[in-house]
């Protein structure tokens, strides 16, 4: 019986392989626009992740600073962002398009002797016992350290958001912030931290593609995925745990992608690479059509800026 | 202790020295990035943005980089004014390259001179069809039009390669990705000998000119003024928001469709794989640095051009990685958007005074 669904095993790794970075960075991008924070620049923040991960690794031959560092390559390039959007109050949607275009060219220049490096992969994490278990075992129990911090993540979030003070008040501020002012809560600090924390989260969804996806640089690698996390967001109606279940059904689309091309299915490769982004724009309309939906869960203050006196 | 007061009235003296502070700080920060990678500041910054200058050459290949970026910026900073982020430029260019260049690979023997204005409008109505499909997603289904765009960017980048690499590759092309290089009556007239300069620089003239007339002068450039300055007012005033969305995004992917189609049938000459350095992108960057006004956009498409331009010879000259000029064009944005706080506030030190 064990051996009937060894096929699965791989099959459920790369779907694992190709959501993480989505829930990683979706997760991120969630609590920082709960708290009234729209960044779009998580490709970006993404692929300076990504090379601040493989080229601390390289230095460090510590896969563990190499994903510290990623994370904090994620968030340095949060807090410009941060600094430009909510101390000096510039245009929310215009700023993340810089960080963008910045974090590519930036990327691009840091990485430019790394391309082409090989690189030990993110070694799995077995648990003595569980991991032998026939297929369970390898299916629940053989991820790598960043899979299973990407689940523990969604549990935290979803608890920090819904059962603890702080995040009554990091909503608070994302859906009032003049009422949440008056009532003395720092709406600007709050936002600080979450658009910090947003781009930790994507600074480790960077260090999960170089580290453990590929496991290499390259310019771009993250190929659009940011802007799909971006897009998840809105599909998960800024709930956690959608968040998962969209990651999970996009994982599953790229993967679907790939095993059609193996099976020599005469379709050209390009259509069908063409099916994450299509899907992308397909659930944003199923989900967006409800405006109503949509005007209940978006944060009230998305993307509005905050000051004080004004 | 910075802090910020609230102007009363925006400062229209700021709207256009916020630009020329953040060029200044972006080529400070420029040499300090210079110096970071091993080369002489002072050198760098000469073979990036004076060399490129120097010659006739330089300047008419400026002239050819600003064309696409002032055409798409024009189109940007026309929805931009109206709150329509379209910000898929790069997917509408691409899909007027592949019309318009369509129709040059169909009509291959025809000698004709009507070819090449049929190419631009296939190129325009090419944009246009790629941008329609998020502004109908937006009117019709409430989609943000940024994410909706963009997904097609990706879409649009495909299908190209697709075509190069199947159904149009070059019969005579020993398997490369390519089609065949256009004939001559497909070709964009060069206006100065020896050069790539063509006729798409005027043409983006002339739509600087109209993209002027049209926001500063006529009704529906007032509507899409008011609809992203005061999307209230607008309501009261009667004004179809549905309408402007589909104008704002019409009129800017038939520019980026026009400015794809330029690029193929001028210095490309073909359809390629890949035939924008990012253009699309950028533009958004000169429809902000040009303050979303069409003679503005002129000057900042000029400028950007230069990114590109000295990029290349910075890259020939002394090693400089081609990184960097997106490294530049995104610092520029940066500086630019804080730099525009003092549009609407006073950087004032020490602690607020109590108001009598």
């Amino acid at each position: 019986m064990s051996d009937d669904l060894a096929w699965v095993v791989p099959v459920v790794l790369t779907v694992v392989g190709s959501s993480t970075p989505l829930l990683l960075a979706a997760m991120g991008e969630l609590v920082t626009e709960k708290s009234g924070v729209l960044n779009l620049g998580v490709e970006g923040m993404m692929l300076i992740g990504a090379v601040t991960a493989f080229a601390a690794t390289l230095a460090s031959g510590s896969h563990a600073i190499g994903i510290v560092a990623g994370a904090a390559g994620g968030a340095a390039a949060a807090l410009v962002f941060a600094v430009l959007t909510l101390t000096l109050l510039s245009n929310q949607v215009a700023t993340g398009l810089a960080l963008t275009i910045f974090g590519i060219g930036l990327s691009a220049l840091v990485g430019r002797d790394l391309v082409g490096v090989a690189l030990a992969p993110l070694p799995k994490l077995a648990i003595p016992g569980l991991s032998d278990i026939p297929v369970l075992g390898a299916l629940l129990f053989g991820h790598d350290i960043l899979v299973y911090l990407s689940f523990v993540m969604v549990a935290l979030v979803a608890f920090f958001l819904y059962r603890t003070r702080l995040g009554l008040v990091l909503r608070a501020v994302g859906d009032q912030h003049d009422a949440a002012h008056a009532i003395g809560y720092p709406v600007i600090a709050i936002r600080y931290l979450a658009t910090l924390f947003g781009g930790a989260m994507s600074g480790l969804a960077g260090a999960y593609m170089s580290l453990a996806y590929t496991p290499m640089w390259a310019e771009n690698m993250t190929a659009g995925r940011g802007w799909i996390a971006l897009a998840l967001v809105v599909f998960a109606t800024w709930r956690p745990a959608r968040v998962l279940v969209g990651a999970y059904l996009f994982g599953g689309i790229t993967i679907l992608q790939l095993n059609v091309q193996g099976m020599g299915i005469a379709i050209p490769s390009q259509m069908m690479s063409m099916l994450p982004y299509l899907a992308t724009i397909v659930v944003l309309v199923a989900i967006s059509r409800d405006r109503a939906k949509i005007r209940l869960n978006a944060p009230a203050c998305i993307g509005k800026p905050f000051h004080p006196a004004g | 202790m910075i802090r910020l007061e609230p102007r009363p009235a925006h400062s229209p003296i700021m709207t256009w020295a916020s630009p020329l502070l953040a060029v200044g700080l972006t080529l400070i920060t420029g040499m300090v990035i210079f110096a970071a990678l091993g080369h002489d500041p002072l050198i760098s910054l000469e073979a990036f943005f004076i060399a490129p200058l120097s010659d006739v050459f330089g300047l008419t290949e400026l002239v050819v980089k600003a064309t696409p970026l002032v055409l798409i910026g024009v189109g940007l900073s026309i929805g931009f004014r109206a709150n329509v982020w379209n910000i898929g430029a790069e997917g509408q260019f691409t899909m007027g390259a592949i019309a318009g260049g369509g129709l040059a690979l169909l009509f291959y023997e025809v000698d004709s001179v009507f070819l090449l204005p049929a190419m631009a409008l296939a190129g325009i109505l090419g944009g246009m069809a790629w941008a329609a499909i998020p502004a109908w997603l937006k009117t019709r289904f409430n989609a943000n039009e940024i994410l909706t765009s963009l997904m097609l960017t990706y879409v649009a980048q495909l299908t190209l390669s697709w075509l190069v690499h199947g159904p149009w590759r070059s019969p005579e092309g020993y398997n490369f990705p390519e089609t065949r290089l256009f004939h001559d009556a497909a070709l964009m007239p060069i206006l100065v000998e020896g050069s790539r300069l063509h006729l798409g620089a005027l043409v983006a003239l002339a739509v600087v000119a109209a993209g002027w007339l049209v926001m500063g002068r006529s009704v529906i450039g007032f509507q899409l003024r008011v609809v992203g300055a005061a999307p209230r007012a607008a309501v009261y005033a009667g004004f179809n928001a549905k309408a402007l969305v589909w104008c704002a995004m019409l009129i800017g992917g038939g520019l980026a469709g026009l400015a794809g189609l330029f690029e193929v049938a001028g210095p490309i000459g073909q359809l390629l794989p890949n035939i924008s350095p990012g253009y699309g992108f950028t533009a958004i960057i000169v429809a902000f640095l040009g303050r979303l006004n069409p003679v503005g956009v002129l000057f900042a498409g000029l400028l950007l051009a230069l990114t590109y331009l000295g990029g290349e010879v910075a890259q020939i000259r002394i090693g400089m990685p081609a990184a960097v000029t997106g490294i530049f064009q995104g610092i520029l944005l940066f500086y630019l958007l804080a730099c525009d706080v003092l549009i609407l506030y006073r950087v004032r030190l020490g602690r607020a005074r109590a108001r009598a």
